[in-house]
Order: structure tokens, then sequence, then C-alpha cells
């Protein structure tokens, strides 16, 4: 059998503040039987710019996605909020291209595309899990990302209450209405704190960054941790903390 | 003509401005989470027992996709039927034009007090204002606009203008403005003091002044819905009737309701059906108001039709859902809009009504979302907000010009962003960050990244990106 062709479109955020959830991602993916690879053309799909309201700076951005990543049979992202930003916006910006169809944010790719729930994952801590806006409402992953928590060993999954509500980073919102998105970010931390969880996971570096970057102010204690990084620790190479 | 449209009130400050004072407010914060949290809870539970509720929402956004695209036509159907069923038919351009059409109706009768019943129409062209200061004085017979009218307070939600209030504040109210005060704070006690001081007030008015939930083009049959009954009494009652309608409110069929009145109760008060649907068409002799006239209004609505992602805002029925799950809207309350129409649909209507961009608080609104599509989720009529947001925020932009420095950064960040190799110093660079960081996190950044590190740590750049890291080992 021919290894799937797979593309990792690690985002700009985690390429450039999170290169252990990249690598988290090359090693699970190979783990599954893949063939990934990073084309290193890639930089940002532009939700930055879309998202404040500079179409035209998207735009080029998002066809330089298209091109980046045209020949590969999937596309995989570690993101919610850029896998939607490509899949949902990019058509409007530069028409549908192969690209935009065969992307598939990490869960996603997981239990839709290879068909598994358990990737032989090992975790020994209690996680509580936050639904990031993209991930539930623009691309609907729905419960794929607990699923494939839930047969991790060791770990305990701990409910988050008011799991869906926004925390409050919502790019440049987090910059212009700083007021609101910290009320929004307390009331999320609250929750976490709540759980008694040690480690709040999630499928979007840019909302763990900013409920982590809370918890961090607050010395709370929790670790925000990505999806990937769980999925890809094992007891013979279990997860280390990022070192900076 | 060219006068200010009243749809964002004057002197409001810019949304982060108004939000810095209402997140400060302890009392309005525990008021909107209270009540936003239980009547999400109880549209949920309605919503999810209808089965067809997705294809009534395709349906009812098809509908309105419909009427606006072809307002002109129904437009004229409507006056043709409202005019054989005896009523007369007004056409207001804006706010001005509409309130001074109304001020001459009423004094044509004779008359100094008017019933209203709650109608965001008027709300959003400040008819009371503009009656009170001809000399007539109009009474809100909703109990919560009666409220924000008693206590000399703006509303702060499409549906329940007087959310941010508590049953202690509405009491406070009703004993420095009622005759006959209540009893206690008891919602019973409340609502008998309102209903002694409405009861007076319907009995004595010659003239009601509606909104319009719907109208419909065939048979020129206006519908108003609502909880209390006082709607109800202000469209019977009285002799002369005037209803004020934004074109946009038009079905064309008597069966396109059935749509309409199944979304709109579950969605705005999480009710199965309304209480109350009255529906009149033309007079009738013996039976209701003698004269009945109807005031059509433009208002910004031609202006938003022409946006063509824009204008699926016009779709919107006033449910208030979008408000009731937003988390922006739940920690600042519907005043810090400045508008009537606050929340999600308030931060593109508003803005697109008022038509322009420049105007700097209309033009900090379609900023107050953070984007997370919980508005989009639960509209009624499909109206994609988080677009439509972004949209107005690429007219903010285009309206402002390049040489801000948000637009200079955004130039940067997009020179840096299409081309690889740039992209890949400017990591190196960022990775000096690390001088900024103990232990791996920065808790103070320079302007505007201040506004991040006021309350939130930042992750210190890594020395080595994932890219960098790739070539070294695979590449």
């Amino acid at each position: 059998m021919t290894k799937l062709r797979v593309a990792l479109f690690a985002t700009c955020l985690t390429d450039t503040l999170y290169p252990d959830t990249g690598r988290a991602v090359l090693r699970l993916l190979e783990r599954l039987g893949c063939e990934v690879d990073f084309p290193l053309e890639q930089t940002c799909c532009g939700q930055l710019h879309y998202n404040t309201g500079y179409y035209d700076h998207a735009r080029p951005l998002a066809s330089d996605y298209a091109a980046a990543f045209a020949g590969y049979d999937y596309i995989v992202a570690p993101s919610g909020s850029c896998g939607g930003m490509v899949r949902e916006i990019h058509p409007s910006l530069c028409g549908t291209t192969p690209a935009v169809e065969r992307t598939y944010e990490l869960s996603e790719f997981l239990v839709d595309v290879l068909g598994v729930t358990d990737v032989g994952a090992y975790f020994p801590h209690r996680v509580t899990y936050h639904p990031t806006c993209h991930s539930l409402r623009m691309l609907k992953v729905g419960d794929k990302p607990l699923r494939l928590l839930r047969t991790v060993r060791g770990l305990e999954l701990t409910e988050l209450p008011g799991a869906e509500q926004c925390c409050g980073f919502g790019g440049t919102f987090a910059l212009k209405n700083a007021e609101t998105s910290t009320a929004m970010l307390t009331d999320k931390m609250r929750s976490v704190q709540d759980t008694g969880a040690e480690v709040l996971t999630a499928g979007d570096n840019s909302c763990l960054m900013h409920i982590g970057g809370g918890l961090s102010r607050m010395r709370s204690g929790v670790r925000t941790v990505h999806l990937a990084e769980i999925l890809a620790s094992t007891e013979e190479e279990p997860w280390v903390p990022a070192t900076r | 003509m060219g006068a200010r449209n009243p749809v964002t009130w004057l002197g409001s400050p810019t949304f982060p401005k108004a939000a810095h004072t209402a997140l400060a407010d302890t009392q309005l914060r525990s008021n909107l989470r209270k009540a936003t949290t239980t009547i999400r809870a109880k549209r949920a539970g309605v919503v999810a027992e209808l089965d067809d509720w997705e294809r009534l929402r395709l349906a009812g956004a098809a509908i309105k996709d419909d009427v606006l695209a072809n307002l002109d036509t129904y437009l004229v159907r409507l006056e043709e039927s409202v005019t054989a069923c005896g009523g007369v038919v007004h056409w207001a351009r804006d706010a001005a034009e509409a309130n001074q059409i109304v001020l001459d109706l009423v004094r044509a009768e004779g008359a100094d007090e008017v019933v209203k019943v709650k109608s965001m129409a008027t709300a959003e062209i400040g008819l009371n204002e503009a009656l009170e200061a001809g000399g007539v004085h109009a009474v809100e017979t909703d109990l919560a606009e009666l409220i924000v009218q008693l206590g000399h307070d703006r509303p702060s939600h499409i549906l329940v203008p007087a959310i941010h209030r508590n049953r202690a504040e509405i009491g406070e109210i009703f004993r420095g403005q009622m005759t006959e005060p209540p009893a206690s704070d008891e919602p019973a006690d409340l609502a008998e003091a309102a209903r002694r001081h409405l009861r007076r007030k319907f009995l004595s008015a010659k003239v009601a002044i509606s909104g319009a939930n719907f109208a419909v083009a065939d048979t020129g049959s206006v519908v108003v819905v609502e909880s209390e009954g006082n709607g109800r009494m202000c469209v019977t009652l009285p002799e002369t009737l005037i209803t004020v309608m934004g074109i946009e409110k038009l079905v064309p069929t008597w069966q396109d309701l059935e749509v309409f009145l199944q979304l709109l109760p579950r969605s705005s008060t999480a009710e199965r059906m309304n209480p109350y649907t009255s529906v009149w068409s033309g007079v009738t002799p013996g039976d209701g108001p003698r004269k009945f006239h109807l005031v059509l209004l433009d208002n910004g609505r031609t202006a938003t039709l022409a946006d063509e992602v824009g204008a699926q805002a016009l779709r919107c029925i006033r449910c208030s859902a979008c408000l009731n799950v937003c988390p922006v809207y739940e920690r600042t309350g519907g005043q810090a809009y400045g508008s009537v129409y606050p929340g999600p649909i308030g931060a593109i209507l508003a803005p697109q009504l008022a038509g322009d961009m420049r105007d700097k608080q209309a033009a900090s609104l379609p900023y107050a979302s953070s984007l997370c599509g919980a508005c989009y989720e639960v509209c009624p009529v499909r109206i994609n907000i988080p677009e439509v947001l972004t949209q107005l925020r690429s007219e903010v932009v285009a309206a402002k010009g390049k040489r801000t420095p948000e637009a200079l950064a955004m130039a940067a960040a997009a020179w840096v962003f299409a081309d690889p190799k740039r992209y890949e110093a400017a990591q190196k660079a960022g990775s000096l960050s690390r001088l900024l960081a103990r232990d791996g996190t920065i808790s103070w950044l320079p302007w505007p990244g201040s506004k991040w590190t006021s309350t939130r740590d930042f992750p210190a750049v890594p020395k080595e990106s994932f890219r960098a890291w790739w070539r070294r080992t695979r590449g």
C-alpha cells in the first residue's frame, strides 16, 4: 500500500512560537503510517489580515497557500482556526482550489480520513478540553477531539463548564477590546480551575496562548498543552514540557 | 435631508470606552449573566424540539432574500393591498421624514398623548423625542419599555430593553414615578402596578403607534407579535392606529408567516408560540381602529441593500437570539453599543443604517466581536454575522486610509508573509524577544503589546522555529 502524502500546514503561530506542536503532529502522523512533508513555501493563511479587515493583504496570502500546498493528498493543520480560514474563507478570496478542499484540522484528519480514535497515546494527567470557537462552529469538528482524548492511556478527562464560550482571544480583538477580552478570559480561567485539571488542552495554539497567558500570569499551576502533543505522547517517548 | 441618523445615540463613546465603564459595573454583569444564561438554555431546549429547525432557518433566509431582491415589487404590492382595505400608506426616506409624518397625523387627531406598542423602528428614529418636541407625549406600554421610559434610561436589549435592571431597581423606578406605587418588589406586584398605571392610558388614548414584525404584501395584513397583551390593547382600543415599519419587514404571502411564526418565538422568548399575535388588514367597520396609517421607513435600508455582503443584515427579524448568546454582549451589556440595536446584530446593522464609517463610534462597532460565531449559529434567518463584521471592518479600513499605525503594521506583516525568506528572518529577529523573557514567558511588552501583557503573559519566541528545525533535521 502506498503511503498517504500529507503536508503539514504548521500555521505561522505554531511554526514560530510552538515548534513542539509541529514536531508532535509530525511524530503522530508518521507513527500512523503517513508520509509527511513540510513545504517551506508556507507562511500565513491570511487570517490576521482578513479578520482585521485587510482583505487586500489577505488575498495574495490565500493564493500563496494554494500554491504552496498544491499536489498533496492531504493538508493537515493543528488548528481549527487556520483550517477554518482556509476551508471557509479562502474560496471567497481566491476561489476554490484543490488545496482548500484537501485541508483538514488534525482531529478531523485522524477520525475522518485515517479512521482512528485510538492513536496509542499515553498521558497520565488530569486534563480538561476547551473546544475552540472555529473548530466548533466553523469546521464543526464536534466531539472528535474528545473521542481521541478518551482513548489516551492514563488520561483522566474532566468536563469544562461553559466549554463552548469563547475565551476572548479573537486575534486583534484581544488588543482592540482588551478589557472585554480579559473579562471573557477571566470567566474561562475560572471554569478551567473549577475542573481541578492539571492540563488544559485544545486544538488551537492561539486560544491556548491566550488562556495559558492568563493562567501563567495568575500563577495558577495549570498548563496548556496542544491536543497534538498529548496524542503524540507515548510510554516510550512521553511528553516533556517545552523549553524556551 | 442630511440630518444625523439617530440609530446611533449622539455623543456615545466608542465601544471600547463604553465597555470600560460597563465592565466595572458588577451589578450589571450579574444581572446580565443571570438573564442571558437562563434564556440561552430555554432557547436551546425549545429549538431542539423541532427536527426541521435547520430547514425552517433555510426557508426563513430564502423568503427574506427573495423579499430583499424584489423589494420594489413587493412594496408596491403592499401599498396597493393596504390601500384597498382602507389604510393609508406613507413613505419616509429617513428618520426626520417619518417623525414629521407621524407628528402631523397625531396632531390631525387633536391628541396630545399617544399609547405605543413596543417597536424597534420607532426607537430607531427617536420618535418619542420628536413627538415630545412637538408637544405630544408618547406612553410606552410594553413593560420593559415602560421601565426604561420611567427610569429616563436607554434600552440595552432588543426584546427586553430593561434586561440590565433587576427587580429591586425596577421597584425603585416605579415608586418614584407612579401615583399608585407597587406593594413590593415581587414580580406580581410590579406587574400589577404597571397594569394599573397603563390601563388608564389605554382607555383614554385616541391614537396608538406601533411597529410591525411582519406585513403581508398580498393581503396588506400587518402582524405584531408580543407577550403581554398591551400591544393588543393599543391596536384595538384607540380610534387611530399608526404603524411605522422598516421596508424590509414585509413577506410576500400569508403562507410565509408560517415559517416566521415558528422561528421568532422560539428564538426570542424561547416559547413555542407567543401569547399574542395581532393581525389587522386596513380597517374593519365596527371593529378596532377607524383609521389606519402605515409609514414605510427607509432610513438607511436601501443603502444597506446595496452592500453585497452587508445586505443580509436586513433579513433580521429582531429576535435577540444573537444578543443572548454573545459573550461580548453578556459582559458589556447593550448600552455600550450606543444604539437601539445592540449586540452582534447591532454591530452590523447600526453602522450600516447610520451609513458613515468615518464616524468613530459607528466604526468601532464591527470590532466589538471576537468572531466566535455563536451569533451565526443561533440566527433564525442565518445571517452570517461574522462575515458581515469582517466586511464592515474592511470598509472601516478603507475609510481610514493607508497611513494609520495599524494599516502600516498590517502592510509590514503582509510584506513579511509574502516571502518565506523574509518570514524566516523575522522569526529569527523575533527570537531576540527571549531577552525580555523570564522562564520562557514575557510579562511586559511595549504598546500595543502592552494591551496583551497587562493581563496575560506572552510566550518568548523560541530560539529555533519549527521550520528551522525541519531544515536542520530533514531538509
